[in-house]
């Protein structure tokens, strides 16, 4: 089959290209130039930097496919980066990874593979689908130290037909990089890479200061009865469930409980503080939506596992009370499948 | 080889070569020959040289090569098609003394400019006139004397020979700085050995005359316009160059469909990272969300009608696909 391979010029999406050239499929190749790197272009270890096109344009080079270079640069500027600092002027915590994914990659990107008359579209991603009776399942990775299945909840079934995922049966990203030797890509060795991609310093603060100055702009710490504990600067510092920069109200064994973004204040609780109740908006389900599934909830991309029941309206219940943080996800786990997710509304203050 | 600034026998030979390209392109474009990397260099010598101490004018459509020289460079619109607007031109001349730099035929749209009057409106106000003649030469007649320009770039490639050399012809010697001393070859005005074998090829490339593109280009032209294509850049254009938007679809899209299917087309100017730029050139002409949307299809020399139908089948192809997708 013709399939679009998205290449960000790391070793795993390298691998996914060489491994179905191999296997005989007609693999165009694909890099996203998702903003102007001229900044970033000394960073090594951060993704979609210009170094990492041109180790893509090597790779495919070297595979002998074709390769184009894919300007999505205005799209990833409002769907990802705009979205990213609003989100945090509004007191949330956003995750640039899954709106990058549903909105530049599995949108725009597999939407040029159809027009491409490609049969599907291949990403590096360490996750599983499974053809299952009522069509294609997505499943945790079998590393699960690598699994990004919680990054993937917002693929929708009909972008999940359309996907493959060749890495998901990895047993470790050795096996991966050993791949890479055996295809003889000069990515093998090349780290992996960490943060967000578009923060150059690896500070988000420094670029949020200069996207939404507003973000950055210094108000108080209060609890919830409004007593002021002390002073802050910028509740973009500060995510729901965090203990850290709170001055003397960390050693009172505060954490932040909400963030008011209009009165530009950080609000604090003691920590065990919880809830057990959920709203999710923008839910994606990757089954027909059940009344109430019972299932195991993960809140943030590196947590563990809540058990609770998941509404058809997006409203959650879990069985021991949490700390989520209004803008990361609610992925909805049944063993190893995916079952839905969606993104944590605040609640009300 | 031998160096043509040697005295020994081999660097006689090599000189001599050199001086009957230089000839025969001479012949060509009516101008006195200095040699050059390229089309690009080209530009930059006539911009350092004849527009020193003089402001710079140039056409909204003009080529990067132009568009970057100087970064105070004023800009001069153009009509829908990408012709300039010479009122505007003879507004701007009214100044301090200028060297304008007007490109003989536009490299995405082959639309070809007013040279002759430009020209006219030039010599009237005591401003030199660059042409930048890349796209044109070896497609339409170009002679500096006819145009009645100061100044003429032309590349080797473009012609079909070999990449790596181009020329900047001139009407009469310039009291302008060089950009490169060196060795005082090219009499001093542009330094560094020559590149021989590639000159050579240039010159032969130049002396092959241009053959008749324009019925095929219309036959390309149809099928496009069939399948949903706006042809762009009005009637007067080079013989081989059509560029076509596709509504809704964006360029880059269309071109790797093309690619896939055996069909070559290009889109805005290259960028060094290989994405496809919006294009300046339909941006100053006006078009909104079609300057985004449109490929440049160029005709080789030795076009056949087979590539034609080919081209024909694989955009029938591609818009059937896409506007699938729409529905």
């Amino acid at each position: 089959m013709r399939v679009l391979a998205a290449m960000s010029g790391g070793v795993d999406s390298s691998v996914v290209a060489g491994l179905l050239h191999q296997a005989g499929h007609e693999v165009i190749g694909a890099t996203l130039q998702l903003y102007d790197h001229g900044a970033t272009s000394a960073r090594k270890g951060a993704c979609c930097a210009g170094q990492d096109i041109h180790d893509a344009r090597r790779v495919a080079d070297r595979l002998g496919i074709a390769h184009y270079v894919i300007d999505a640069e205005a799209r990833f500027r409002s769907a990802v980066i705009d979205d990213f600092a609003d989100s945090y002027a509004a007191g949330r915590t956003p995750v640039p990874c899954v709106r990058c994914n549903q909105t530049v990659k599995f949108t725009d990107l597999m939407q040029l593979s159809a027009d491409l008359g490609c049969d599907a579209m291949a990403t590096g991603h360490y996750v599983r689908r499974v053809d299952g009776p009522d069509g294609p399942e997505l499943h945790r990775a079998v590393d699960l130290r690598r699994d990004q299945s919680w990054f993937l909840f917002a693929t929708t079934r009909a972008q999940l037909a359309r996907s493959l995922f060749p890495l998901g049966d990895m047993p470790d990203k050795d096996a991966v990089r050993a791949e890479a030797t055996r295809l003889g890509l000069e990515v093998a060795a090349k780290p992996d890479s960490q943060d967000i991609c578009f923060v150059p310093s690896g500070r988000y603060d420094t670029t949020l200061a200069t996207l939404r100055p507003d973000a950055m702009a210094p108000g108080e710490i209060v609890t919830a009865d409004g007593a002021v504990l002390g002073k802050h600067e910028g509740i973009g510092r500060y995510t729901v469930g965090q203990a850290k920069r709170l001055g003397a109200a960390s050693n009172m064994g505060q954490v932040v409980v909400a963030l008011d973004a209009p009165r530009r204040r950080v609000i604090v609780g003691p920590r065990g503080t919880g809830t057990r109740h959920l709203q999710l908006r923008d839910v994606n389900w990757l089954i027909d939506p059940p009344e109430v599934l019972r299932c195991a909830v993960k809140l943030r991309a590196r947590d563990e596992l809540h058990p609770a029941s998941v509404m058809a309206d997006g409203s959650v219940l879990l069985d021991e009370p949490a700390l989520p943080a209004p803008g990361q996800g609610c992925v909805f786990y049944q063993g190893d499948r995916i079952l839905g997710g969606g993104f944590i509304e605040a609640r009300a203050i | 080889m031998g160096n043509p600034s040697s005295v020994h026998t081999a660097g006689r030979a090599a000189r001599r070569i050199l001086e009957d390209s230089r000839d025969a392109i001479a012949r060509r474009l009516g101008g006195e020959i200095v040699f050059t990397s390229g089309g690009t260099e080209s530009d930059a010598l006539a911009i350092h040289a004849l527009g020193h101490n003089r402001r710079l004018l140039i056409g909204a459509t003009e080529h990067d090569a132009v568009r970057a020289a100087r970064a105070d460079a004023e800009i001069l619109p153009v009509d829908a098609n990408g012709v300039l607007d010479l009122t505007a031109l003879e507004t701007a001349l009214s100044g301090s003394p200028a060297l304008v730099c007007l490109m003989a035929a536009n490299n995405e749209t082959g639309t070809i400019q007013p040279v002759a009057e430009a020209a006219a409106l030039c010599r009237r106000h005591g401003a030199r006139l660059h042409v930048d003649a890349v796209q044109a030469a070896g497609r339409m007649a170009v002679d500096l004397r006819t145009l009645g320009a100061d100044s003429l770039a032309i590349s080797s490639h473009k012609l079909g020979g070999p990449a790596g050399a181009g020329a900047l012809v001139l009407a009469a010697d310039w009291d302008g700085p060089s950009l490169i001393v060196g060795g005082g070859q090219e009499r001093g005005r542009r330094g560094g050995t020559p590149a021989i074998p590639i000159i050579a090829g240039f010159a032969a490339a130049i002396a092959e005359p241009a053959p008749d593109l324009l019925p095929l280009r219309q036959v390309a032209e149809q099928a496009a316009i069939a399948c949903g294509g706006i042809v762009l850049g009005g009637d007067n254009r080079l013989a081989n160059t059509i560029c076509v938007a596709l509504p809704g679809v964006a360029a880059q899209t269309q071109l790797i469909a093309l690619d896939i299917a055996g069909i070559q087309v290009s889109a805005g100017s290259a960028c060094s990272s290989g994405k496809v730029a919006r294009s300046h050139v339909l941006e100053a002409m006006g078009l909104g969300a079609l300057a985004g949307e449109a490929i440049r299809v160029s005709l080789p020399w030795n076009a056949t009608q087979a590539d034609v139908a080919a081209f024909a089948t694989a955009y029938a192809a591609m818009t059937a696909r896409v506007t699938r997708r729409a529905a």
